[in-house]
């Protein structure tokens, strides 16, 4: 029961209008600092590039699609139109306005400081501005998932929450507390700085409030790829949900232990003990478990599906898959880029390992196997499996579309499986070209070749998935029917409380990150003289 | 939202209790997985001492240039008393100094480092050398090249937009060269 369809529809479109914009620099970004461009621009707008593909990949275009996810999961599962409907539309209005206030001064050269902010750089103050108002705006995405789901359970005491709407609120939670990190650095650090209000800052102590932020953001942009494995995928293909309740406890499992392990990304700096690392480090590994249970739920679901449709043999039931489902390729596909990205993710959460490929092309790679790769190409099949009831227009172009979703995971092979690489072999990241004729960098060039060429395929994909929606607006009517998720094969009658509610977990999740932030943060702020002067950027002061 | 199924109620509850055994299954292997993934980390961390930088220190870059041990005289390599190298660098827009390292093979050398200005990275290919250089505090780092040999050692954090050109290079020496440049001179580089 989709009510409100002009809402979602906004969120998908802004977001993929802003995604198609932020792929054509990332293929320009590829090109440009790849051995095929002979002929280099101001090294400035790359930066410049970067920065806008950053912003709008990262904060931008994942969170919207998340809202106008969790905005349909909540009609939908729960049965009932959206309470707070004009809060809504005022979500989305910040997010737009906050990327136009946030975009301008990046367009300009004003704040070429990537969307990881790096202090003491200091970019224009608008920009910092236009990113607190997206959050902002997704902040009020959280409290309408909360507010709504309240509602359902006063009219429905004792009734299991329907596992997308659990998991839904669940994502909505993690992005509440994980945002908290960065909007601490911006607030406090950044934009006092930015104003000229102060002139130093403690940069040491701002990589640690963006790490906060900076890995569990990850899985906030991943919960709606996984509530799409859960919920859509087995409906999608005919089959049944394997386990309701191993969702839940996987979905449980990212609120609590997301946070508190952004000290991996600091194992390298020099303002945090080895203490702490460690510990965060070990939490690390606890969030691959979630990951782990996921990926055996969904393929025992794929098997349900197959032997229902007459599947037989160990192996034998992986080819009765419907493989001329959107849906069934998108959902292997991103499976299999999971399972790359997963094993890359070990290694760079490794204490040790990490040394080899830490801020090395392997990272940029890595994530955007991740990111672009397995949870993406799940955004292209939620958009697939919405639009017809969201537009009440028949989407059929089957064949386009699984051009697109196989064109999206060669294009994502080819570009990040080289970028491993060369990050093994020690190539910097973020750089605006590179000697290709030293001898130390040359056994490079071809690899980073190769990456070009899988960016020029990633974005003939994105154009191609525009063409799909932009045709599914002008199609023949037709009713979609109801919006439906999949049903698990054994519901339990009635769910243990901690399955069916939150409160438990997020003391758990702040109490967590309280202990194992509270004593890096409190340090470095006891620490003097660790404030340095801000430089400015962009601007001739 | 209750299960259809076709079966008896006792058959569809021995299917439940099939189904929840082969997930706990799966599930203690998961956790064995990681289990032994931490396990190994904590071994080599402890065992062999392989682990990032243990201890916080601070250094102000307003007075780098001033006094204390980043002063220019006292950057590049140092030969220690107990036969150790101390390698000394900062990190500035768009630049190390030294700009090339010069350093003895098979010998324990200890990194310090820190950064004159922004966020800089340290990171020497064709090793597993690879640290943050942050304004305001110290990096300290063991290492120990096993031959001798040439590296280029890029700034791997963007750092502004003269980044793609702050390479630094590091020579590697045997031991002997090494000590007879030792002998002369009390800081070395090979910055010519």
């Amino acid at each position: 029961m989709l009510i409100n369809k002009r809402l979602i529809l906004a969120h998908f479109w802004l977001a993929f209008i802003v995604f198609g914009a932020a792929l054509v620099l990332g293929a320009w970004q590829m090109f440009e600092r790849s051995p095929l461009n002979v002929w280099h621009l101001n090294p400035e707008f790359y930066y410049r590039s970067v920065t806008a593909h950053g912003t709008v990949m990262g904060y931008v275009f994942p969170t919207l699609i998340a809202m106008g996810f969790g905005y349909a999961i909540s009609e939908a599962a729960l049965e009932r139109p959206l309470v707070g409907r004009r809060w809504a539309w005022a979500g989305i209005a910040l997010v737009a306005i906050g990327s136009v206030v946030a975009m301008v001064p990046v367009s300009l050269g004003l704040a070429s400081v990537l969307y990881t902010f790096y202090p003491p750089m200091i970019g224009n103050v608008f920009y910092y501005i236009g990113v607190v108002l997206v959050v902002v705006g997704s902040w009020i995405w959280v409290a309408l998932m909360s507010i709504n789901l309240a509602v359902w359970k006063r009219d429905n005491r004792d009734k299991p929450v329907p596992l997308a709407m659990f998991a839904n609120v669940a994502g909505s939670y993690l992005w509440g507390w994980t945002a908290v990190g960065a909007a601490l650095e911006l607030i406090f650090q950044i934009i006092p700085t930015a104003l000229g209000l102060t002139t130093t800052i403690d940069a040491g102590l701002a990589r640690v409030f963006f790490s906060w932020t900076l890995h569990a953001i990850v899985y906030f942009w991943l919960i709606p790829t996984y509530i799409a494995y859960y919920t859509i995928f087995p409906r999608a293909i005919g089959g049944r949900l394997y386990s309701d309740a191993m969702g839940r406890v996987a979905f449980i499992m990212f609120v609590v232990v997301a946070m508190p392990i952004g000290v991996h990304h600091l194992f390298a700096d020099p303002q945090v003990g080895a203490g702490f690392k460690f510990m965060q480090s070990v939490f690390t590994g606890l969030v691959a478990l979630p990951t782990l249970l996921t990926v055996f739920t969904i393929c025992a679901s794929a098997e349900i599906a197959s032997r229902l449709r007459g599947g037989r043999g160990a192996f034998g039931w992986i080819r009765a898959l419907p493989w001329e489902n959107p849906i069934m390729v998108a959902t292997a596909l991103s499976l299999v880029m999971l399972g790359f990205g997963g094993a890359g993710g070990l290694i760079n959460m490794s204490y040790q390992l990490n040394t080899s490929i830490h801020n090395t092309q392997w990272v940029t790679g890595h994530f955007h196997l991740i990111f672009g790769g397995a949870i993406v190409i799940m955004y292209f099949a939620i958009a697939y499996d919405l639009w017809p009831h969201l537009t009440g227009r028949t989407l059929d172009s089957y064949g386009l579309m699984r051009t697109q979703l196989w064109l999206w995971f060669i294009g994502m092979i080819v570009t990040t499986f080289p970028w491993h690489y060369v990050g093994i072999l020690g190539m910097p990241r973020r750089m605006a070209f590179y000697d290709y004729a030293n001898p130390a960098i040359s056994p490079q060039a071809f690899s980073v070749t190769m990456s070009a060429f899988g960016g020029l395929i990633l974005l003939t994909s994105g154009i191609l998935f525009l063409i799909v929606l932009v045709r599914g607006q002008f199609a023949p009517r037709g009713e979609a029917g109801a919006y439906t998720f999949a049903i698990p094969l054994h519901m339990p009658a009635r769910l243990p409380v901690a399955l069916n509610s939150f409160g438990l977990w997020l003391a758990l999740m702040i109490g967590l990150t309280v202990v194992n932030y509270g004593y890096p943060i409190g340090q470095l702020m006891a620490v003097r003289n660790t404030s340095v002067p801000a430089v400015y950027v962009g601007a001739s002061r | 939202m209750t299960s259809e199924t076709d079966h008896s109620h006792d058959e569809h509850g021995l299917g439940e209790a099939v189904a929840a055994r082969i997930e706990r299954r799966w599930a203690t292997l998961s956790v064995v997985i990681i289990c032994v993934l931490v396990g190994l980390a904590a071994f080599f961390g402890i065992y062999h001492a392989t682990m990032p930088q243990g201890r916080v220190e601070t250094a102000d870059p307003t007075t780098l240039h001033l006094s204390g041990e980043f002063v220019e005289s006292n950057l590049g390599s140092a030969l220690e008393a107990d036969g150790s190298v101390t390698v000394r660098a900062i990190g500035q827009q768009y630049s190390f100094t030294p700009q090339c390292l010069v350093v003895p093979a098979e010998t324990p050398i200890t990194i310090r480092a820190t950064s004159a200005d922004v966020v800089h990275g340290f990171l020497i290919e064709g090793t597993n050398i690879n640290t943050m250089l942050v304004p305001g505090y110290v990096s300290d780092l063991p290492i120990r090249f096993n031959a001798p040999g040439e590296h280029v050692m890029p700034c791997q954090e963007f750092c502004g937009i003269g980044h793609q050109g702050m390479w630094g290079k590091v020579k590697v020496v045997d031991q002997t060269a090494f000590r007879n440049m030792a002998a002369s001179k009390r800081r070395l580089t090979c910055v010519d």
